[in-house]
């Protein structure tokens, strides 16, 4: 096996044709892209490089900043041991990236959680019904913005107790 | 020990509900009626999270509520009276719990296990419902997260002493 | 809601009833002994065959992630332990070993043997945990019980070393909240040994009983290929003969020097991975007892102000350990700001967590990667074509954790 130092020069060279910088921090290679190059560099990543793995996505939210919503991938090579993150940024008038759906099987859930908890939008993900929520909660409570405490029940509190009464 | 035999008084009962039965009948119907419930209490477990791995810990060998008339669990809510509520009850749950709970059979106890079913514990957020008495009735509440087999046992026992000192509907002044 | 039913319905199936004339669509779960308190799953059923499942989690969805962000990075150690809660000092450790990345602290030699020997004895009560309860669905109450009875001595065991039986909270950053009482390595070893007797019994109840080989054999079988596309790890991903092992292929902890196997399964069928776990609980003893030998005195604790709590008598005797204390329980410690991902091999596969700080005693956000959701992604591929009974045993063999799958 080849250290890791050569693997991800390797993959550095690779992704850095396409726009965007890539660098290594804490051990993983952390790949900077604009939202349309991530379907093109997964696809890379997954027939070329090895990464056969798609370990999470998820989002992290910056409000006050453009553009707002941090969309964040990794992914895991099987053969090289190594993992790489692809992060991209997304405002907050159109927070939409490509889906994955099409290279990995792993992706329909994660994204359907991603898009319930910060509104992230997959294009080509068809099934983005709720999943860890439920049908009518409004908003996405993962954002910053979201008052933790704010409820919506389904089931109507018995007379006595008020919504949003705590202790 | 010593050799001298020991004897052991058999009290009478003092209140009902707080011995063994057998030293007595009492003659009251609803005393009689209470005295038969308390012991074949036929939990419904609703288990959800991590206060699970203590109901099974409580339910089978090393605690062992059978002792309590309290060990059949029935996964059917028509044939059970008491609903453990065993872990966090979220919104997306509550409207679960509440139809199970609709579908029991009079007379049916609740009993809320561990803290978030008491109160939500430490989830305090948008996602878990603080405290299923929001939803419905509950009889005994067990703190702790999860609470040690010790403490859900005293519960039982609490909640036999409640269902001994009620009042059963079913004794009417026809029966 | 004043339009629809009264009791409303918190989830939308993939198809609907009725839509063609040779099914039947029926909703399992969310309160089913079988699926473990918080999962449905619609199948739809030609005769007794499922032809498609839709699974649905979320039901213990109690807002992990958000909680987090609300409280210092100490104060989240307590959450780690209830997202898997079968095996919370695997969830405390990583989460622990991502901010100490991140803020540059390595931990003391003892803490790094320690921290090994419970993540193997959290994984044996685990897959304690889960065996026992597949074995129960599939009606061998037997088994069941022996298997409680050994895991109850651990709990026991556990609690006289972290003070609570299933949710220990025993992480700290820098290291670990207290040293081993007295007596307590006696104890373990005689634990093991009466695991060594317990487990046996297990296997002879159950290894080449009939019934259960046709309950499990050539059932739920999940091919390689599927199980990397859907991002299976762990258990899951062995039992299809891929030998994938974080604690072999991205050493931390002590693990490089641990001598241990991976063992695999053949074809990725229920009975592949009942066995894959198996084994895995017998490296994880010879793991232990290891971990045992190598274990040496000294501190547990770093000697890093930026995290750890100064000595209680300090805090009472000098103002600096006094400030120190306080800053460290009012604000939390300052973790320097940037990004990090850590995984550790749970007792169900990659458990990573994503930590964004900016600098702050709270996190900005703690996100867990958590095996059992993703396991959930791909559960349909298990369950089509095999008959609805097969459910049981198949989703037993996932061991899908609430906690963390809806986190």
């Amino acid at each position: 096996m080849k250290s890791s130092a050569e693997v991800f020069d390797r993959i550095a060279s690779r992704l850095s044709d396409r726009e965007g910088e890539v660098a290594v921090s804490h051990g993983i290679l952390v790949a900077n892209l604009a939202p349309g190059g991530v379907l093109a560099a997964a696809r890379l990543l997954r027939d070329e490089l090895g990464f056969d793995v798609f370990l999470d996505v998820t989002a992290v939210d910056w409000p006050g900043q453009d553009p707002r919503f941090e969309v964040v991938w990794h992914f895991y090579s099987t053969s090289h041991k190594v993992r790489v993150r692809v992060k991209t940024r997304v405002p907050e008038s159109n927070p939409s990236v490509p889906s994955l759906t099409p290279l990995y099987g792993s992706a329909a859930f994660m994204e359907r959680e991603c898009h319930e908890m910060y509104g992230i939008g997959f294009e080509g993900n068809a099934d983005l019904r709720p999943l860890l929520l439920y049908e009518g909660f409004v908003g996405h409570p993962l954002r910053k913005d979201y008052p933790k405490e704010r409820e919506q029940p389904l089931v109507a509190y018995r007379p006595g107790f008020e919504l949003g009464e705590r202790g | 020990m010593s050799a001298e035999r020991r004897i052991i008084p058999i009290e009478p009962a003092g209140s009902p509900g707080k011995s063994a039965a057998f030293e007595y009948i009492s003659t009251r119907k609803d005393e009689l009626i209470g005295w038969a419930r308390k012991f074949s209490i036929f939990p419904y477990p609703f288990v959800t999270a991590c206060c699970a791995m203590e109901f099974m810990a409580v339910s089978s060998t090393p605690y062992d509520t059978d002792r309590f008339g309290a060990a059949l669990p029935r996964f059917s809510p028509r044939q059970s009276d008491l609903l453990m509520v065993v872990g966090t009850v979220t919104h997306k749950q509550a409207p679960i719990l509440l139809k199970v709970w609709e579908q029991m059979c009079e007379p049916k106890w609740v009993m809320a296990f561990g803290v978030c079913a008491t109160s939500g514990g430490f989830y305090q957020n948008y996602a878990a419902v603080p405290g299923i008495d929001r939803i419905l009735p509950v009889d005994v509440y067990i703190p702790g997260c999860p609470p040690r087999p010790e403490m859900v046992i005293d519960g039982i026992m609490q909640l036999q002493d409640k269902i001994a000192r009620q009042k059963h509907v079913i004794v009417t002044k026809d029966f | 809601m004043a339009a629809g039913p009264r009791i409303a319905n918190p989830v939308r199936s993939a198809f609907a009833p009725g839509e063609r004339d040779d099914t039947v669509v029926v909703s399992i779960g969310p309160s089913h002994p079988a699926t473990h308190g918080t999962i449905q799953i619609f199948a739809e059923l030609s005769g007794e065959r499922v032809i498609r499942a839709d699974v649905h989690c979320g039901y213990l969805h109690r807002g992990f992630e958000k909680e987090c962000e609300a409280h210092t990075w100490h104060n989240c150690i307590p959450y780690m332990d209830r997202l898997n809660y079968c095996s919370p000092l695997i969830n405390d450790f990583a989460y622990c070993d991502a901010v100490e990345r991140l803020m540059g602290v390595e931990i003391t030699r003892r803490a790094v043997v320690l921290r090994t020997l419970l993540s193997e004895y959290s994984r044996l009560c685990d897959h304690i945990t889960c065996i026992a309860a597949s074995l129960m669905e599939l009606g061998a109450m037997t088994a069941f019980l022996y298997m409680v009875m050994i895991r109850d001595y651990m709990y026991e065991h556990i609690a006289a070393l972290t003070g609570a039986r299933v949710t220990h909270s025993y992480g700290r950053i820098g290291g670990l909240a207290r040293d081993l009482p007295p007596g307590w390595l006696e104890r373990l070893e005689e634990i093991l040994v009466q695991y060594d007797d317990f487990v046996g019994r297990v296997h002879g109840l159950v290894d080449r009983n009939r019934i259960f080989i046709d309950r499990m054999r050539d059932v739920g079988v999940l091919s390689q290929a599927d199980a990397l596309s859907y991002g299976y790890t762990g258990p899951m991903l062995r039992s299809t003969g891929l030998a994938l092992d974080l604690r072999k292929d991205t050493p931390y902890l002590a693990y490089p020097e641990l001598d241990f196997e991976v063992p695999v399964g053949i074809k990725g069928d229920n009975y592949d991975r009942y066995y894959v776990r198996m084994r895995e609980m017998d490296e994880s003893v010879h793991m232990i007892r290891q971990c045992v030998e190598m274990l040496e005195p000294g501190p547990i604790n770093v000697d890093d102000r930026r995290c750890s709590f100064p000595e209680k008598p300090l805090v009472y005797g000098e103002i600096e350990s006094l400030i120190n204390h306080f800053k460290l329980v009012m604000e939390g410690p300052k973790v320097p700001a940037g990004e990090i991902y850590v995984a550790h091999e749970g007792a169900n596969g990659e458990l990573g967590f994503y930590l964004v700080s900016t600098g702050e005693g709270t996190p900005y956000k703690v996100h867990c990667r958590a095996p059992s959701f993703v396991h959930m992604g791909g559960a349909h591929k298990m369950l089509e074509g095999y008959q609805l009974a097969d459910l049981v045993p198949t989703f037993g063999s996932i061991n899908m954790i609430g906690g963390e799958c809806d986190r």
